[in-house]
């Protein structure tokens, strides 16, 4: 039955999107976060999705795919910033302080980005959910 | 009770492929977001043909005529050609699988409601009214 699957696969996408909307919140809490050296600054983290194959199903011609899974976080390789801030207590030997990665406004759009996805998957679930409620129903006619 | 078995006809390998659509549709929308990933499809007239539902009326006429295959094949799928290409290399157009989500579940209610139809006709005659 097709139409049970699309929960299943329409879920890994919910949780996937989840995730990438997590990745975002910590994202926009850390963008002031400043560090006395470099490698310590905090870097934005970026979900990088996977199609989920499921190999017992796969057919000849193209994979099956049952749904996405979070293959990987990785760190944004966008340059740390380096800033004159003397007063700070974090403030290495020349008085600059290396601040995190972020991009507010990156951040934002990646937000949107992941909420719209979300939503898509949620109406693949209602549309549906309510195929499958009329599907049942088919004898009370 | 050999008419229960082919009371639906066309529609019961039809409302399969509509499912299968749908499902194939469902995992486009889920990857839209994943690297590489390639968006599919499957040709409903082609799959259906492929079921060899076309000519079940014809063929089931008698009974030492072969029986309809109501299996789908397995490998009816196919790469959608994107409108637009993309940096990461997916070929999911959001607008795209949205609408033909819509148009899917739209078919899947058509045939739907000719097997509908089909129980109620059935209901009908076996009362008698």
């Amino acid at each position: 039955m097709s139409l049970d699957s699309i929960f299943g696969v329409a879920g890994t996408a919910l949780n996937a999107q989840m995730t990438r909307m997590n990745a975002t919140a910590s994202n926009l809490a850390n963008a002031g976060s400043v560090s006395t050296t470099e490698e310590g600054a905090f870097r934005a983290k970026r979900p990088v999705f996977k199609a989920l194959v499921d190999e017992a199903m796969t057919h000849a011609g193209a994979p099956y795919v049952g749904g996405v899974k979070v293959d990987q976080i990785i760190d944004d390789k966008a340059p740390v910033r380096r800033i004159s801030d003397p007063t700070n207590p974090l403030a290495d030997a020349q008085g600059y302080v290396y601040q995190s990665n972020v991009s507010e406004v990156t951040e934002m759009v990646e937000m949107m980005a992941a909420g719209r996805s979300y939503q898509n998957n949620v109406e693949v679930i209602n549309t549906a959910r309510q195929l499958m409620m009329r599907t049942l129903e088919i004898t009370r006619t | 009770m050999e008419i229960l078995n082919k009371v639906f006809g066309v529609h019961e390998p039809a409302l399969q492929a509509r499912a299968r659509r749908l499902e194939l549709l469902a995992q486009n929308i889920a990857n839209a977001d994943t690297p590489n990933y390639k968006a599919r499809d499957i040709d409903f007239k082609t799959t259906l043909l492929e079921a060899g539902a076309n000519n079940a009326a014809m063929r089931t006429t008698r009974s030492t005529h072969f029986a309809v295959g109501q299996e789908l094949p397995p490998d009816d799928m196919r790469y959608r050609i994107p409108l637009n290409t993309s940096f990461d290399g997916n070929t999911v157009e959001m607008s795209v699988e949205q609408a033909q989500y819509g148009k899917a579940a739209a078919d899947y209610q058509a045939t739907l409601n000719f097997l509908e139809n089909r129980v109620s006709g059935l209901r009908k005659a076996l009362r008698g009214e």
